[in-house]
């Protein structure tokens, strides 16, 4: 029977029938379901885990597809610039079990700091990639992946997007499970790159681009069908809009759907060309379609106009829509497309994501900035649901680049400015992702900054996954806790005090100590992500000792608390976790349990 | 059958859970179905909308402007921001429940709730507008608003699948200590929806 499955659930569940054995991965939007897919069907054959990072899970990877075990690796876009260093180098080595990367790219972006492309990823390594449209495809092409990686001994790229991994389908998945039985890890030379090495493999890997790019012609990812003097080319979600548009409008066009943009399908590329004379490219992100088939024209001196981004017809930034795509077609296609009419809508206030109700992050921000009032302070942020922390009222994040990023960028700016005390916001998981290496620098080239650990006991923004520090692993099996405070004093930070962020007054005095030591400093501010506990009866207002001063909402800017008519505050009770922020705020004691309701 | 549908709302309302549902209970029905989520940063509190999609030939989930046959609103802004992805023919079931953005709240937007639902009764043909909050809150749960309007959209007859589908769903998706409390939930939901169309129908005499 068939089942609902999201794009993710449906490359996990491809790639356990594909007799994956081991999978590693960071959690990232939107590729984190993917590996805890794998985990939830784990009947124990499969080793699952959460690497510290993304360069760490692909060397983990590596070295089992070395064994001869067939692999995967899941991260998002971002996560590949991180795991560069080996997939680089993995690219020369080559592999002996199949080993997938599915990294995932998010055009918009919806919740990434980048609008990277993997397929240029691909290109730039000299690896394979798949590029899948819909679910069913996903699902379809983890499965050829691994097959393919293991026929060319090279790691193969799937690179879903946003709208593909969480979309859902029916898609019917059997039992039928193909068994890979690992050959084991044999000593060879091959494993151990040197420059001569490197330069042989080089040659090996150009030639097997052109090998590649004649076997993908044949491949059933890629098809060329209709026929006429215009041509439309494209490729994932762009592709399914296109579809949709052209059935819309009654188009007969001759179309080339492009599975594999690395190694371009050449020879399938020019059957398309052939008698043409103009050509649309949809797709994502980077010109890489379209710049393949210019080259082509171009090599085989074909007047053909093509368009795309690169004559402005399409933009380079931004996810695509079934509306954009029908206005580029329409135009393409010379057909003046009515708009739909659209109804008048009154001003609506935007509803950016904000910090939860509860969530202990608004606490930490509160108390360093109530500690820090009045003086020159820089707050360096980082990546995770603290990121939100930059929103109004708090406007605690002055920077923020890139995973672990937080704490080396304060030791810039502390060299510049050496009159300004720097803060360093860093969530547990990405201090164990690359933050570590920025505290041994500071400490080693002796920075005056205050790290600031936000311990909430999860990997919290990507939807709750463990790590290193919470004692549990994918295998169910309870680890060691890494501890941070016992850690951050290994490396030789010497003032470490570790708080709860919802006693306040002990919390600002600590930052207020904190920021007067010479050398690196740090505190861990410890509470759970609410996401982690029971939610407690909510906090109610004493409606008659509330004097609508507003001062609780300025303050801290909960989700839970609203004003009502007599501009006196209200607390919704369904997404209130009593934290209690507000009633220390409160100069009136207006808010407390329960009782207090009005 | 091809229908379209939108589920708008705030992030922790629900609403994967609801087109979940959906997508079980077409599914039973023997329908093929895409749906697709927004997953991620949006969650915190932030806009959120999920896209239905039931039969039909599309390769995408997401419903485009003016093609939607069924909005379900889960709070009553979100449900205007999404009223251009509605049909002029489409049906539309709003939860008139009001969640203030942090930015109204600190001053610097308004929330203007009666021009909204001004909007909402001329957007489309007998919208049904009901107090989800409390129909969840009297079934057990103001959790339970994504299923109460689940019931509504199946007891008005917008969405063409059964009761009996949908309470299959509840059981096949959610763990048994939440069954009683969605059945009781969706079927608050099913009597309003069943009797706001018989009171039209009413009215229309």
């Amino acid at each position: 029977m068939k089942r609902l499955l999201m794009g993710n659930e449906a490359i996990a569940l491809g790639a356990i029938k594909a007799g994956v054995r081991v999978v590693c991965g960071y959690p990232g939007t939107p590729s984190t379901e993917v590996l805890e897919t794998v985990a939830k069907n784990n009947d124990g054959s499969i080793y699952v885990e959460w690497s510290v990072n993304e360069k760490t899970a692909m060397e983990v990877a590596a070295g089992s597809a070395y064994s001869g075990a067939r692999t995967m690796v899941t991260m998002k876009q971002v996560g590949l610039n991180v795991a560069s260093d080996p997939l680089m180098s993995l690219a020369y080595i080559g592999v002996k079990g199949g080993m997938v990367l599915v990294v995932a790219d998010d055009p918009g972006p919806l919740s990434s700091q980048t609008e990277q492309d993997t397929r240029h990823f691909a290109k730039f390594s000299n690896l394979p990639v798949l590029d899948p449209s819909t679910p069913e495809e996903a699902f379809a092409m983890i499965q050829a992946a691994f097959a393919l990686s293991e026929k060319v001994g090279l790691p193969v790229i799937l690179r879903p997007t946003t709208r593909v991994c969480h979309a859902c389908a029916s898609i019917d998945v059997d039992d039928n499970r193909e068994e890979h039985i690992p050959s084991g890890f044999e000593k060879d030379s091959r494993w151990v790159i040197f420059p001569q090495l490197s330069y042989k493999r080089h040659i090996e890997i150009e030639r097997l681009q052109t090998i590649l790019a004649q076997t993908f012609s044949e491949s059933p990812f890629n098809r060329v069908s209709g026929k006429g003097s215009l041509g439309i080319a494209g490729s994932g979600i762009a592709w399914a809009y296109a579809q949709d548009v052209i059935r819309d409008l009654g188009l007969s066009v001759k179309t080339f759907k492009v599975g594999t943009p690395h190694p371009f399908p050449e020879k399938l590329a020019e059957s398309f060309l052939d008698g043409l004379e103009a050509v649309l490219v949809l797709e994502e992100l980077d010109p890489v379609i379209e710049e393949a088939l210019l080259e082509i024209a171009g090599k085989k001196g074909l007047k053909i106009t093509i368009s795309g981004k690169k004559d402005g017809t399409t933009p380079y930034a931004g996810e695509y829509s079934y509306e954009l795509v029908r206005k580029a077609i329409s135009e393409f296609a010379g057909l003046s497309d009515a708009e739909v009419p659209q109804p008048a809508i009154p001003s609506l206030p935007a509803r950016p994501p904000v910090l939860c109700a509860g969530c202990p992050h608004r606490a930490s921000f509160y108390a360093v900035k109530k500690a820090m009032k009045g003086r020159k302070a820089v707050f360096t942020g980082d990546i995770g649901c603290y990121t939100l922390g930059n929103a109004k009222p708090l406007n605690m994040v002055d920077t923020c680049l890139c995973m672990g990023a937080s704490i080396s960028v304060a030791q810039g700016i502390k060299r510049v400015e050496p009159d300004t005390r720097l803060f360093a916001f860093i969530g547990d998981s990405t201090f164990f992702h690359t933050g570590i290496p920025g505290v041994i620098n500071a400490v080693y080239n002796q920075t005056d900054i205050v790290v600031v650990v936000l311990d909430n006991s999860t990997t919290a923004m990507t939807g709750h996954q463990p790590h290193p520090g919470t004692g549990r692993t994918m295998m169910g099996n309870v680890s060691e806790k890494i501890d941070i405070a016992g850690l951050l004093k290994s490396v030789g930070v010497k003032w470490v005090r570790r708080i709860n962020p919802f006693d306040q007054k002990t919390a600002i005095s600590a930052v207020k100590e904190a920021s007067e030591v010479k050398g690196v400093s740090a505190i861990i501010f410890e509470a759970p992500c609410i996401a982690l506990i029971k939610k407690p009866e909510a906090l109610g207002v004493d409606s008659g000792k509330c004097r609508a001063c507003g001062l609780c909402i300025r303050e801290i800017g909960c989700p839970s608390m609203y004003l009502t008519e007599n501009g006196k505050v209200q607390i919704e009770p369904s997404t209130c976790y009593a934290c209690g922020l507000c009633g220390s705020i409160c100069p009136f004691g207006a808010i407390g349990g329960m009782n207090h309701e009005n | 059958m091809k229908i379209d549908i939108l589920i708008a709302g705030v992030g922790g309302q629900g609403q994967v859970l609801a087109s979940r549902l959906i997508g079980a209970a077409a599914i039973l029905e023997g329908y093929t179905v895409r749906t697709g989520e927004t997953i991620g940063m949006s969650q915190r509190g932030g806009s959120v909308v999920s896209h239905v999609r039931i039969g039909g030939e599309s390769l995408a989930a997401t419903v485009p402007f003016g093609q939607a046959d069924l909005l379900i609103g889960f709070e009553l802004c979100e449900a205007v921001r999404n009223l251009r992805r509605l049909s002029r023919n489409g049906r539309l079931i709003v939860n008139t429940q009001r969640i203030n953005p942090v930015t109204v709240s600190l001053g610097m937007e308004r929330y203007d709730a009666e021009a909204m639902i001004e909007t909402v009764k001329q957007a489309v043909q007998s919208p049904i507008l009901l107090d989800g909050y409390s129909l969840a809150r009297e079934a057990g749960s103001v959790k339970a608003v994504n299923v109460v309007l689940l019931g509504t959209a199946v007891g008005a007859g917008f969405l063409p699948l059964s009761r009996e589908s949908f309470l299959q769903a509840i059981r096949d998706i959610l763990p048994q200590k939440l069954h009683d409390l969605n059945f009781a939930a969706f079927d608050k939901g099913y009597e309003l929806g069943g009797r706001a169309v018989e009171d039209k129908a009413a009215q229309i005499k």
